[in-house]
């Protein structure tokens, strides 16, 4: 059983996850970034694969991964950097990029990296259910990768539940329809919505994302969920700040 | 017998296609593909798309046989006159059926994407026509070299935003009108410009650019007693003008079709927009498809003096014709075309768009036969391009 999963098990509530993307602000920051999240409470971290075209980001990702990729980031440099810290028993990672990224790697070549690094989940946006379903499956099952599904406030209840039968790992729970990066507080619509997805009783985790920025907004989807990600708040923290002052981040939303 | 150039269920021509698109999109990209073909196949919708087509477009538009060219060429080359739709290019005939499809839907807000600006113009035009609210996304870069069509679109009531991300053109304004369609999933539809994007879209704009064959296989059994030419050839950039064009020969391999890309400064230059040529495949914008991208999956920014023509993909029907070579894919560069557009001007007293144009420069690349027929499919109309005429007119 993976990492994440044994985690998921223990741990139910208040789970805090960190977005970033590799080789930003400079290339040779990816591993510090995740030691220092993962000693600072950090429960699993999503390693973002900067794409030059990310259809679902805002424009605090589309920044980073421009910046990253400025920087000379590519999937080679990504997985030489993944296992460099592999042995420094880190929080769980998981990658997220977009599928283009993987084809042209080569989906094998991809799940045989990702092993190599002990990467157990992945999430690509763009990688429908039923293209999933018909054509990857098998070929992750084969690593020992799970993929994670969205959901949002428009997906049905019936694709929910397939969802959930699906997942391995846990539910991306899409806080608002939006790119990443959303800004204010959450609604009540959107509370109504984590109270709908609660009540259909899961058995998959469900973590939060898109527009978690800050501790009032991980609070409130850690009352109705089983954790939350915050990504480009943390970007933007890393922009102004650096990598030095992660502890000052991680403080600010788990203190 | 089974076509072979219709999409499966899922949207696929052989592995292009498809509707890789994130889950925030599904139940939009879902009402489409489950009411498009029933809408468009209405009789209300059919007598409504009809009658904006004859009497707002100007359909149908000639076959007009080029005494010059043919005379050039020892053959009989055709030209389909869509330089004289309405708005001045084939870009109209799918925006009438689309914002049709649209108020069916009961949507009250219209997105769409532009290069050029010619898809831009012609989606501001039918929102005038049906009091909907437009908002085109555009890059930064083509704002600032299309200004006039910018200003036609702000005179049609259109809001035009600038994408400001990646490359700031054609590709970054798609991106941008998805990512607002993200997160406008209720009242918006995306009105899509060419025979790309994810599934039903490539097949919904050419079902509705199909009425160019249509219409040239009438006008020829007219003019010259069979409805088949030898030849077919149009431009290439996402591939609406020639999925139209080509639409209804598909099935029937004694038609040649040939395909057109801008080759800009020469395929291997570097500077290039030759899709078949330089992609392989990949995904973008929702479609498996042939893409211009670098050994990593990031997408290579193309380049050609026509605004139209480049874009790093090509809609999957295209990239299903040219593996498995029912399509002859060809390609000319700027000066080409420039020259080709300069040429059918004097001899024809038409002044193409320049990515007509490109499809023109393609008949010198042809071994064409004496008495051949060959219709090409004139796409629109140079009055956009004019400064570029102008600025690369040798005395």
């Amino acid at each position: 059983m993976s990492a994440l999963i044994e985690l998921l098990k223990t741990k139910q509530n208040r789970l805090c996850s960190v977005f970033f993307s590799a080789g930003f602000p400079k290339l040779e920051d990816t591993a510090t970034i995740i030691k220092e999240l993962s000693t600072n409470g950090v429960d699993f971290i999503e390693v973002g694969l900067p794409y030059s075209d990310p259809l679902a980001d805002g424009t605090t990702i589309q920044y980073s991964s421009a910046v990253a990729l400025k920087n000379g980031i590519n999937l080679d440099v990504i997985f030489e950097q993944l296992k460099s810290v592999k042995k420094e028993n880190t929080a769980p990672l998981v990658l997220m990029g977009y599928l283009n990224q993987v084809l042209k790697f080569g989906e094998e070549k991809f799940c045989e990296s990702c092993r190599e690094c002990g990467i157990e989940t992945v999430i690509l946006p763009d990688l429908p259910m039923i293209e999933y379903e018909n054509h990857y499956k098998a070929l992750f099952a084969s690593y020992g990768i799970s993929n994670v599904f969205l959901i949002t406030p428009q997906t049905s209840d019936e694709r929910i539940r397939k969802i959930d039968e699906m997942t391995e790992a846990f539910i991306y729970v899409v806080a608002s329809s939006s790119i990443t990066g959303a800004k204010g507080g959450i609604s009540d619509g959107q509370i109504a919505y984590f109270e709908r997805i609660k009540a259909m009783n899961l058995k998959s985790k469900l973590i939060v994302g898109f527009g978690i920025s800050n501790k009032e907004t991980f609070d409130t989807a850690c009352d109705y969920m089983n954790g939350a990600i915050i990504g480009s708040a943390f970007i933007n923290f890393l922009d102004e700040k650096g990598v030095a002052a992660i502890p000052e981040f991680t403080k600010g939303i788990l203190a | 017998m089974e076509p072979k150039f219709q999409p499966t269920k899922e949207g696929y021509y052989g592995q292009f296609g498809g509707a890789f698109i994130p889950e925030l999109l599904y139940p939009n990209v879902k009402e489409l593909e489950d009411n498009y073909l029933e809408i468009i196949y209405s009789e209300a919708f059919q007598k409504e798309y009809k009658y904006l087509l004859n009497q707002y477009v100007g359909r149908p538009t000639p076959l007009y046989l080029s005494k010059g060219l043919s005379k050039k060429y020892n053959a009989s080359i055709y030209l389909k006159r869509e330089d004289l739709c309405h708005t001045g290019a084939h870009k109209v005939n799918n925006t009438v059926g689309q914002i049709l499809l649209a108020k069916h839907l009961g949507k009250k807000r219209i997105i769409a994407e532009t290069g050029a600006g010619q898809h831009g113009v012609a989606t501001a035009t039918v929102c005038a026509l049906m009091e909907l609210e437009c908002i085109v996304f555009m890059g930064e870069v083509d704002i600032k070299r299309q200004a006039p069509n910018v200003a036609r679109m702000k005179m049609l009531g259109a809001t035009v935003m600038p994408a400001k991300s990646g490359s700031r053109t054609l590709k970054d304004a798609t991106n941008e009108a998805i990512r607002d369609w993200i997160g406008n999933p209720e009242d918006t539809y995306y009105l899509i410009g060419s025979v790309v994007g994810p599934h039903p879209y490539p097949d919904m704009v050419a079902r509705l650019q199909a009425v160019i064959s249509e219409e040239i296989k009438a006008q020829l059994l007219e003019q010259t007693g069979k409805e088949n030419p030898d030849t077919v050839v149009a431009c290439v950039g996402g591939g609406s003008n020639a999925a139209g064009a080509f639409y209804h020969y598909l099935e029937d391999t004694s038609v040649e079709l040939i395909a057109v890309e801008a080759a800009g400064l020469g395929v291997n230059s570097g500077e290039s927009a030759a899709t078949s040529q330089l992609g392989e495949v990949g995904v973008i914008h929702g479609s498996k498809t042939i893409l211009m991208q670098d050994e990593y999956g990031q997408i290579i920014e193309p380049y050609s003096i026509s605004a139209g023509l480049d874009y790093p993909g090509v809609g999957p029907l295209h990239a299903y014709l040219y593996e498995t070579k029912r399509a002859t894919f060809l390609n000319a560069t700027d000066q080409e075309a420039l020259d080709a557009a300069y040429e059918l001007s004097r001899v024809e007293g038409i002044i193409p768009a320049l990515e007509s144009a490109h499809a023109l420069a393609a008949l010198n690349k042809m071994d064409i036969k004496a008495g051949q027929v060959i219709v090409l499919n004139l796409s629109g109309r140079g009055d956009k391009d004019l400064e570029t005429y102008i600025d690369n007119l040798k005395e």
